[in-house]
């Protein structure tokens, strides 16, 4: 009877009555913690620090709005909203470039695992070789670059040097690591694809890139989107090629905002603590914008199936 | 390991004191040091040094930590307020003051008050204080000048320059001859800074440069636009190396050493890898910047190296004592000399090591430069305004026609900076 009345109270209580609705969130628990403490916190954090000026040493001095009005003023600011703009541009070039690399290796051929593997070889690479390597390149005095352009006749040119040039060149440089990711994910793609909807373009007279537009790339999509949201954020998050083929330079142009927070917040120059939450905060804008975009397609697509 | 040396260094105390010979100094604790002296040489000179020190003080537990130079630079901060050691290395003069002003440093005034370190260190003690004390100590600095290759001036048969003229008319003949008169790689941008630290104390002198840096004259004004006028010529004239934008002061080196260039305006850092790269002492050789406004007294570059007590320190004391230690005249000849750093004591006691260079840098400053000495322009300036600064310098020397724009700039940004 008491017994009885132990099992009783036990399948009443609070916690066995729940469980089911509990458990997944027991789960995600330390995931969401672990979120909220070192990415949203610190999102709320940056938007209160950019109104105040601090050298990361002293007193935080309240400026309010102040630190964005020196942005509005500041042409380094410009320049590297403008290099961020292009970079988002050519960036996406990686796409198209991917998805026909990875056509032409989508065939049986003997040792095509070796060829796709050397394709692939560029994204295992640091960035910081890649970097390295592309520097070596262009540079004026000794570099590969210089040698290909003699050869066909044209004049030299010094690529890291020029402010017209720079920005492009370390795109380039960006490229051949992130064409071989969008190679990859294409190649998985095409594996996805109906071989019973070729066979019907096929008898309806596709060819070519009829054949390409019509039927591979929407069966693509999703290999597509991902290509997209991985693009956007790799050139929003430049950093590493600049920081190591120019350091910003020459004088400053070839500057992006993440580059440009470092160096104002945390280099060796940098004690402006305010004045770069305040550009993270811009960045931070531009990034949600795409975010917020790639949230609602996905959330779109859910709701479609 | 260390227990084993802390018991024989108790049993050499115990062993000491029953002898009754009390040793020279005796101290006793913690001693923690964080170095930046990163490179294998300035390295090995500091552990040397502090094991000295460790042999003098059986009894004192030293622990010291070597971070990379660079990154020691932005570590500093954390450290100082976190979890300070009882000495640290920096730089003087500006590069000090956000420290000094947060009251992270400690002031070590006391010991600039003892005669051994006020009559033998007096010609850096300037560059050590901010609002009338003192802040740290110097442990080394070395000059600034123009390094040159001698086997090419020879070949043309030229001599070494003392007035503007003679520099520029030199240049031309080196141009003529198909070299270049300067290597210089601004990549990193404070290379620059050293061309313009020059020109400047050269045309408006010493006092002016300082207002300028130190934010109390006008980029805009006359005198600076004199300063770059004169650079303007040696631009005009095509004496520096070609796309010096995209290199760093080593990647530019090999310009001088296959005979490329003639010459180099750098710190004495840079002879050992010049020599390393197979010049011999009789390739190299080096002189004084030239006097531009006849009048002007000549005032040089000698950037200083230095150890502070963090005000958070924990054995302030032992600290104080190695400051001592570092400065005594022993320890400065022997840290200073070619087998170790290879640059200037800063103990007026101390010999100078029988280097070319360093015999030749250390007659300069010590006898022919009146105007004073400058750290250099990215320790006088504050970092902010040195960083917008040298860009400004870096754009001019690519974009002369800029200038107008750069120096707006400028300006711009030294009315917000020196509020």
């Amino acid at each position: 009877m008491a017994q009885a009345s132990v099992a009783a109270s036990r399948q009443n209580s609070w916690w066995h009555r729940n469980q089911q609705q509990l458990t997944p969130w027991l789960f995600l628990a330390p995931g969401i913690l672990f979120f909220l403490f070192y990415v949203i916190f610190p999102i709320f954090q940056s938007f209160n620090l950019s109104l105040f000026e601090w050298d990361g040493l002293g007193e935080a001095e309240y400026v309010g709005l102040y630190n964005y009005e020196e942005l509005y003023w500041d042409e380094a600011f410009y320049t590297s909203l403008k290099n961020n703009v292009i970079w988002l541009v050519l960036y996406l070039a990686a796409i198209p470039a991917g998805l026909f690399i990875a056509l032409f290796l989508n065939q049986t051929v003997t040792g095509i695992r070796l060829y796709k593997s050397l394709f692939f070889f560029p994204f295992v690479i640091s960035q910081v070789v890649v970097g390295l390597v592309f520097t070596w390149f262009y540079d004026p005095t000794f570099g590969l670059l210089n040698v290909m352009l003699g050869a066909v006749g044209l004049p030299p040119m010094n690529v890291l040097g020029d402010e017209n040039w720079v920005t492009v060149g370390i795109i380039v440089a960006g490229l051949w690591p992130q064409t071989a990711y969008c190679m990859i994910l294409y190649l998985t793609g095409l594996n996805a694809v109906d071989p019973e909807q070729i066979e019907a373009g096929r008898l309806d007279g596709a060819k070519g890139w009829r054949m390409l537009w019509y039927i591979i790339v929407p069966q693509l999509r999703p290999a597509t989107f991902i290509a997209f949201v991985v693009t956007i954020i790799g050139a929003l998050r430049s950093f590493d090629l600049i920081s190591v083929m120019t350091n910003g330079g020459p004088f400053g142009s070839s500057r992006v905002l993440s580059f440009y927070m470092f160096e104002v917040a945390l280099s060796e120059y940098g004690f402006r603590m305010g004045y770069g939450a305040a550009i993270a905060v811009v960045l931070f804008m531009i990034m949600l914008t795409f975010i917020a975009y790639f949230l609602w397609t996905m959330y779109k697509e859910e709701r479609a199936r | 390991m260390r227990s084993i040396m802390k018991t024989s260094a108790a049993a050499i105390a115990i062993l000491a004191a029953t002898l009754g010979g009390a040793s020279a100094d005796g101290l006793t604790g913690n001693l923690k040091i964080f170095l930046d002296t990163s490179n294998p040489a300035p390295r090995a000179t500091m552990e040397e040094m502090i094991a000295q020190f460790g042999e003098k003080n059986p009894d004192l537990t030293i622990e010291t930590t070597v971070i990379d130079r660079e990154a020691y630079k932005t570590q500093i901060r954390n450290f100082l307020t976190a979890n300070a050691p009882d000495v640290a290395t920096w730089y003087a003069a500006n590069r000090m003051r956000p420290y000094v002003e947060a009251g992270l440093f400690e002031d070590v005034s006391d010991l600039w008050a003892e005669p051994e370190i006020a009559d033998n260190l007096a010609s850096t003690k300037g560059a050590l204080t901010i609002d009338g004390k003192q802040w740290g100590v110097p442990y080394t600095y070395y000059q600034w000048g123009v390094y040159y290759r001698k086997d090419i001036f020879d070949e043309l048969g030229l001599s070494e320059p003392a007035t503007w003229e003679e520099e520029k008319a030199n240049c031309q003949k080196i141009i003529d001859a198909g070299k270049k008169c300067y290597t210089i790689g601004t990549k990193f941008l404070w290379t620059a800074g050293g061309w313009f630290d020059y020109l400047n104390m050269r045309t408006n002198g010493f006092d002016f440069h300082m207002d300028l840096l130190t934010g109390k004259a006008s980029w805009q004004s006359d005198e600076v636009r004199k300063t770059f006028a004169n650079w303007r010529e040696l631009i005009d004239m095509g004496a520096f190396i070609d796309n010096h934008q995209t290199y760093s002061w080593q990647e530019a080196l090999p310009f001088m050493v296959k005979g490329d260039a003639a010459a180099y305006l750098m710190g004495n850092f840079a002879v050992a890898p010049l020599r390393d790269a197979g010049l011999t002492d009789d390739q190299i050789d080096f002189y004084q910047f030239v006097e531009i406004t006849p009048g002007v007294e000549k005032a040089e570059d000698a950037p200083t190296d230095t150890f502070h007590i963090p005000a958070n320190a924990e054995n302030k004391e032992n600290a104080r004592e190695f400051l001592k230690f570092v400065v005594s005249p022993d320890v400065q000849t022997q840290i200073n000399d070619g087998k170790h750093l290879g640059q200037l004591p800063v103990n007026a006691k101390s010999s100078v090591d029988n280097d070319k260079f360093l015999v030749e840098g250390f007659e300069m400053l010590s006898t022919n430069s009146p105007g004073g000495v400058a750290q250099f322009f990215d320790r006088d300036a504050p970092a902010e305004m040195a960083k917008v600064a040298m860009e400004g310098l870096q754009e001019f020397m690519v974009k002369p026609d800029n200038l107008d724009k750069i120096l707006a700039r400028l300006d711009r940004a030294r009315e917000r900076i020196y509020k």
